[in-house]
Protein backbone atom coordinates (compact mmCIF):
# COMPACT_ATOMS: atom_id res chain seq x y z
CA UNK A 1 0.00 0.00 0.00
CA UNK A 2 2.79 2.59 0.30
CA UNK A 3 3.81 2.75 -3.17
CA UNK A 4 0.20 3.89 -3.48
CA UNK A 5 -0.25 6.22 -0.85
CA UNK A 6 3.04 7.79 -2.03
CA UNK A 7 1.68 8.36 -5.44
CA UNK A 8 -1.66 9.94 -3.84
CA UNK A 9 0.49 12.31 -1.50
CA UNK A 10 2.99 13.13 -4.48
CA UNK A 11 -0.16 14.12 -6.82
CA UNK A 12 -1.86 15.73 -3.93
CA UNK A 13 1.47 17.46 -3.52
CA UNK A 14 2.34 18.72 -7.23
CA UNK A 15 -1.29 19.61 -7.51
CA UNK A 16 -0.82 22.17 -4.50
CA UNK A 17 2.78 23.63 -6.10
CA UNK A 18 0.66 23.90 -9.37
CA UNK A 19 -2.24 26.15 -7.47
CA UNK A 20 0.41 27.80 -5.18
CA UNK A 21 2.31 29.34 -8.03
CA UNK A 22 5.37 27.86 -6.51
CA UNK A 23 5.89 26.22 -9.82
CA UNK A 24 6.66 29.80 -11.79
CA UNK A 25 10.35 30.87 -11.28
CA UNK A 26 9.14 34.31 -12.02
CA UNK A 27 6.74 34.02 -9.09
CA UNK A 28 9.89 32.32 -7.08
CA UNK A 29 11.82 35.74 -7.92
CA UNK A 30 8.93 37.89 -6.86
CA UNK A 31 8.42 36.94 -3.62
CA UNK A 32 12.62 36.98 -2.95
CA UNK A 33 12.66 40.08 -4.17
CA UNK A 34 12.37 42.42 -1.18
CA UNK A 35 13.74 45.63 -2.44
CA UNK A 36 11.98 45.50 -5.53
CA UNK A 37 8.06 44.98 -6.87
CA UNK A 38 7.55 42.48 -3.67
CA UNK A 39 5.09 39.83 -4.38
CA UNK A 40 4.24 38.42 -1.20
CA UNK A 41 1.95 35.56 -2.16
CA UNK A 42 4.06 32.95 -1.53
CA UNK A 43 4.17 33.75 2.25
CA UNK A 44 0.90 32.61 2.13
CA UNK A 45 1.57 29.20 0.42
CA UNK A 46 4.15 28.27 3.31
CA UNK A 47 1.98 29.54 6.25
CA UNK A 48 -0.47 27.34 4.51
CA UNK A 49 1.72 24.11 4.18
CA UNK A 50 3.32 24.36 7.13
CA UNK A 51 -0.32 24.84 9.44
CA UNK A 52 -1.45 21.68 7.65
CA UNK A 53 1.49 19.91 8.01
CA UNK A 54 1.43 20.33 11.77
CA UNK A 55 -1.64 19.21 12.44
CA UNK A 56 -0.04 16.10 10.77
CA UNK A 57 3.17 16.16 12.93
CA UNK A 58 0.42 16.16 16.29
CA UNK A 59 -1.64 13.64 15.10
CA UNK A 60 1.55 11.44 14.20
CA UNK A 61 2.89 11.85 17.12
CA UNK A 62 -0.50 10.53 19.21
CA UNK A 63 -0.36 7.37 17.04
CA UNK A 64 1.76 4.66 18.10
CA UNK A 65 2.35 3.56 14.02
CA UNK A 66 1.89 4.99 10.70
CA UNK A 67 -1.00 3.49 9.16
CA UNK A 68 0.96 1.39 6.40
CA UNK A 69 4.82 1.23 8.06
CA UNK A 70 5.76 -0.25 11.06
CA UNK A 71 7.27 2.87 12.53
CA UNK A 72 7.91 6.84 12.11
CA UNK A 73 10.80 7.90 10.27
CA UNK A 74 11.43 10.92 12.11
CA UNK A 75 14.99 12.24 10.84
CA UNK A 76 17.58 12.13 14.22
CA UNK A 77 18.18 15.02 17.07
CA UNK A 78 21.30 16.49 15.94
CA UNK A 79 22.99 20.23 16.22
CA UNK A 80 23.41 22.63 14.10
CA UNK A 81 26.72 22.87 12.22
CA UNK A 82 28.57 24.08 9.44
CA UNK A 83 27.64 20.99 6.84
CA UNK A 84 23.97 22.08 7.52
CA UNK A 85 24.80 26.02 7.38
CA UNK A 86 26.77 25.55 4.54
CA UNK A 87 24.47 23.59 2.50
CA UNK A 88 21.59 25.70 3.04
CA UNK A 89 23.79 28.50 1.81
CA UNK A 90 24.07 27.07 -1.33
CA UNK A 91 21.02 25.60 -1.89
CA UNK A 92 19.99 29.36 -1.36
CA UNK A 93 21.89 31.41 -3.79
CA UNK A 94 20.86 28.33 -6.37
CA UNK A 95 17.57 29.05 -5.44
CA UNK A 96 17.87 32.76 -6.04
CA UNK A 97 19.24 32.75 -9.46
CA UNK A 98 17.26 30.08 -10.86
CA UNK A 99 13.88 30.24 -8.78
CA UNK A 100 13.12 26.67 -8.52
CA UNK A 101 13.69 24.84 -5.76
CA UNK A 102 13.43 20.89 -6.70
CA UNK A 103 9.81 19.90 -6.39
CA UNK A 104 8.60 22.95 -8.34
CA UNK A 105 11.61 21.54 -10.61
CA UNK A 106 10.20 18.15 -11.03
CA UNK A 107 6.14 18.72 -11.37
CA UNK A 108 7.32 21.51 -14.23
CA UNK A 109 9.05 19.02 -16.12
CA UNK A 110 5.34 17.81 -16.80
CA UNK A 111 5.21 21.01 -18.97
CA UNK A 112 7.58 19.52 -21.36
CA UNK A 113 10.08 23.11 -21.62
CA UNK A 114 13.67 22.64 -22.37
CA UNK A 115 14.65 25.18 -19.69
CA UNK A 116 12.96 23.22 -16.90
CA UNK A 117 14.76 19.84 -18.23
CA UNK A 118 18.19 21.56 -18.45
CA UNK A 119 17.78 22.75 -14.74
CA UNK A 120 16.65 19.21 -13.12
CA UNK A 121 19.48 17.86 -15.39
CA UNK A 122 22.50 20.14 -13.21
CA UNK A 123 20.51 19.99 -10.44
CA UNK A 124 20.87 15.63 -10.37
CA UNK A 125 24.53 15.92 -11.33
CA UNK A 126 24.56 18.12 -8.29
CA UNK A 127 23.24 15.87 -6.10
CA UNK A 128 25.54 12.95 -7.67
CA UNK A 129 28.76 15.02 -7.00
CA UNK A 130 27.69 15.16 -3.37
CA UNK A 131 27.17 11.29 -3.22
CA UNK A 132 30.46 10.53 -5.09
CA UNK A 133 32.58 13.36 -3.14
CA UNK A 134 31.33 14.34 0.61
CA UNK A 135 28.78 10.97 1.17
CA UNK A 136 31.87 8.67 -0.47
CA UNK A 137 34.60 10.29 1.51
CA UNK A 138 32.62 10.12 4.65
CA UNK A 139 32.39 6.33 4.54
CA UNK A 140 35.95 5.39 4.08
CA UNK B 1 -2.55 43.83 -2.78
CA UNK B 2 -3.97 41.30 -4.85
CA UNK B 3 -6.05 38.88 -2.74
CA UNK B 4 -7.87 36.11 -4.70
CA UNK B 5 -3.87 35.43 -6.15
CA UNK B 6 -3.31 35.18 -2.47
CA UNK B 7 -6.22 33.18 -1.40
CA UNK B 8 -4.97 30.76 -3.98
CA UNK B 9 -1.70 30.30 -3.40
CA UNK B 10 -3.06 29.76 0.27
CA UNK B 11 -5.01 27.18 -1.37
CA UNK B 12 -2.04 25.48 -2.89
CA UNK B 13 0.04 25.84 0.11
CA UNK B 14 -3.26 24.27 1.77
CA UNK B 15 -2.76 21.09 -0.16
CA UNK B 16 1.43 20.98 0.05
CA UNK B 17 0.77 20.84 3.63
CA UNK B 18 -1.79 17.96 3.10
CA UNK B 19 0.17 15.99 1.12
CA UNK B 20 3.30 16.38 3.45
CA UNK B 21 0.91 15.15 6.51
CA UNK B 22 -0.31 12.06 4.53
CA UNK B 23 2.80 11.19 3.61
CA UNK B 24 3.41 10.84 7.09
CA UNK B 25 0.64 9.48 8.68
CA UNK B 26 0.19 6.54 6.35
CA UNK B 27 3.69 5.68 5.02
CA UNK B 28 5.70 6.97 8.28
CA UNK B 29 7.74 9.80 5.85
CA UNK B 30 8.47 13.03 6.11
CA UNK B 31 7.93 14.60 2.43
CA UNK B 32 11.29 15.96 1.95
CA UNK B 33 11.52 16.39 -2.28
CA UNK B 34 15.17 16.22 -2.08
CA UNK B 35 15.79 13.81 0.08
CA UNK B 36 13.15 11.12 -2.00
CA UNK B 37 14.92 12.15 -5.06
CA UNK B 38 18.79 11.89 -3.86
CA UNK B 39 17.93 8.65 -2.05
CA UNK B 40 17.61 6.86 -5.87
CA UNK B 41 21.38 7.44 -5.93
CA UNK B 42 21.97 5.43 -3.62
CA UNK B 43 21.24 1.56 -3.24
CA UNK B 44 17.93 -0.01 -3.69
CA UNK B 45 15.99 -0.01 -0.54
CA UNK B 46 12.41 -1.04 0.67
CA UNK B 47 11.30 2.42 0.21
CA UNK B 48 12.29 2.47 -3.43
CA UNK B 49 9.34 1.84 -5.07
CA UNK B 50 7.61 4.47 -2.77
CA UNK B 51 10.32 7.28 -3.97
CA UNK B 52 9.45 6.75 -7.36
CA UNK B 53 5.46 6.74 -7.36
CA UNK B 54 5.36 9.42 -5.31
CA UNK B 55 7.44 11.14 -7.79
CA UNK B 56 5.17 10.05 -10.76
CA UNK B 57 2.81 11.75 -8.34
CA UNK B 58 4.53 15.19 -8.44
CA UNK B 59 4.85 14.90 -11.89
CA UNK B 60 1.16 14.40 -12.49
CA UNK B 61 -0.04 17.04 -10.06
CA UNK B 62 0.08 19.92 -12.44
CA UNK B 63 -1.94 17.61 -15.31
CA UNK B 64 -4.49 17.27 -12.81
CA UNK B 65 -4.34 21.04 -11.96
CA UNK B 66 -4.80 21.34 -15.45
CA UNK B 67 -7.98 18.87 -15.34
CA UNK B 68 -9.35 21.50 -13.34
CA UNK B 69 -8.16 25.09 -14.27
CA UNK B 70 -8.66 24.20 -18.16
CA UNK B 71 -4.92 24.96 -18.68
CA UNK B 72 -1.29 24.35 -17.37
CA UNK B 73 0.25 26.27 -14.31
CA UNK B 74 2.57 29.21 -15.76
CA UNK B 75 6.03 28.28 -15.91
CA UNK B 76 8.33 31.36 -16.91
CA UNK B 77 11.78 31.05 -16.45
CA UNK B 78 13.73 34.09 -17.50
CA UNK B 79 16.96 32.77 -16.19
CA UNK B 80 19.68 31.76 -19.28
CA UNK B 81 21.95 29.13 -19.94
CA UNK B 82 24.42 29.10 -17.89
CA UNK B 83 22.34 30.47 -14.69
CA UNK B 84 20.40 27.41 -14.55
CA UNK B 85 23.12 25.18 -14.77
CA UNK B 86 24.60 26.60 -11.93
CA UNK B 87 21.59 27.10 -10.66
CA UNK B 88 20.67 23.30 -10.58
CA UNK B 89 24.62 22.12 -9.60
CA UNK B 90 24.16 24.74 -6.47
CA UNK B 91 19.97 23.79 -5.29
CA UNK B 92 21.76 19.51 -6.45
CA UNK B 93 24.70 20.04 -4.07
CA UNK B 94 23.46 21.98 -1.41
CA UNK B 95 19.85 20.37 -0.76
CA UNK B 96 22.32 17.42 -0.02
CA UNK B 97 25.15 18.77 2.07
CA UNK B 98 22.30 20.29 4.05
CA UNK B 99 20.06 17.66 4.01
CA UNK B 100 16.89 19.43 2.83
CA UNK B 101 15.26 21.68 0.76
CA UNK B 102 12.03 24.09 1.08
CA UNK B 103 9.83 20.98 1.55
CA UNK B 104 11.78 18.27 4.06
CA UNK B 105 13.12 21.96 6.24
CA UNK B 106 10.37 24.24 5.63
CA UNK B 107 7.21 22.48 5.25
CA UNK B 108 7.91 19.25 7.37
CA UNK B 109 10.78 20.82 9.65
CA UNK B 110 9.07 23.82 10.86
CA UNK B 111 6.22 21.94 11.84
CA UNK B 112 8.25 19.54 13.71
CA UNK B 113 9.89 22.85 15.78
CA UNK B 114 12.92 21.16 14.79
CA UNK B 115 15.94 23.97 15.24
CA UNK B 116 17.71 22.34 12.86
CA UNK B 117 15.49 23.13 9.70
CA UNK B 118 14.62 26.42 11.81
CA UNK B 119 18.47 27.37 10.67
CA UNK B 120 18.34 26.33 7.46
CA UNK B 121 15.39 27.85 6.71
CA UNK B 122 16.53 30.74 7.64
CA UNK B 123 20.00 30.34 6.18
CA UNK B 124 18.89 29.01 2.55
CA UNK B 125 15.88 32.15 2.32
CA UNK B 126 18.83 35.04 3.19
CA UNK B 127 21.19 33.34 0.76
CA UNK B 128 18.16 33.61 -1.71
CA UNK B 129 16.84 37.31 -0.99
CA UNK B 130 20.60 38.36 -0.99
CA UNK B 131 20.97 36.60 -4.39
CA UNK B 132 18.43 37.64 -6.04
CA UNK B 133 19.12 41.81 -4.28
CA UNK B 134 22.62 41.55 -6.24
CA UNK B 135 21.66 39.56 -9.43
CA UNK B 136 18.43 42.06 -9.74
CA UNK B 137 19.64 45.25 -8.33
CA UNK B 138 23.59 45.72 -9.22
CA UNK B 139 24.14 43.26 -12.12
CA UNK B 140 22.84 44.77 -15.44
CA UNK B 141 19.71 42.25 -17.40
CA UNK B 142 21.46 40.39 -19.25
CA UNK B 143 23.91 38.67 -16.71
CA UNK B 144 21.43 37.30 -14.69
Amino acid sequence: MRPLAGLFAGLVFGLGLALSGMMNPARILGFLDVAGAWDPSLAFVLVGAVAVSTIGVLLARRCRTPVFAQHFGWPAVSGIDAKLLTGAALFGIGWGLAGFCPGPAIASLTLGLGKSFLFVAAMLAGMALYRITVQSRRRQ
Amino acid sequence: MNWPLYFQSLCGGLLIGGAAALFLLLNGRIAGISGIIGSLFGPPSAETVTNVTFLVGLLLGPLLYAAFAGHLPKVDIAAGFGTLVAGGLLVGFGTRLGSGCTSGHGVCGLARLSPRSMAAVGMFMAAAIVTVFITHHFLPGDAR
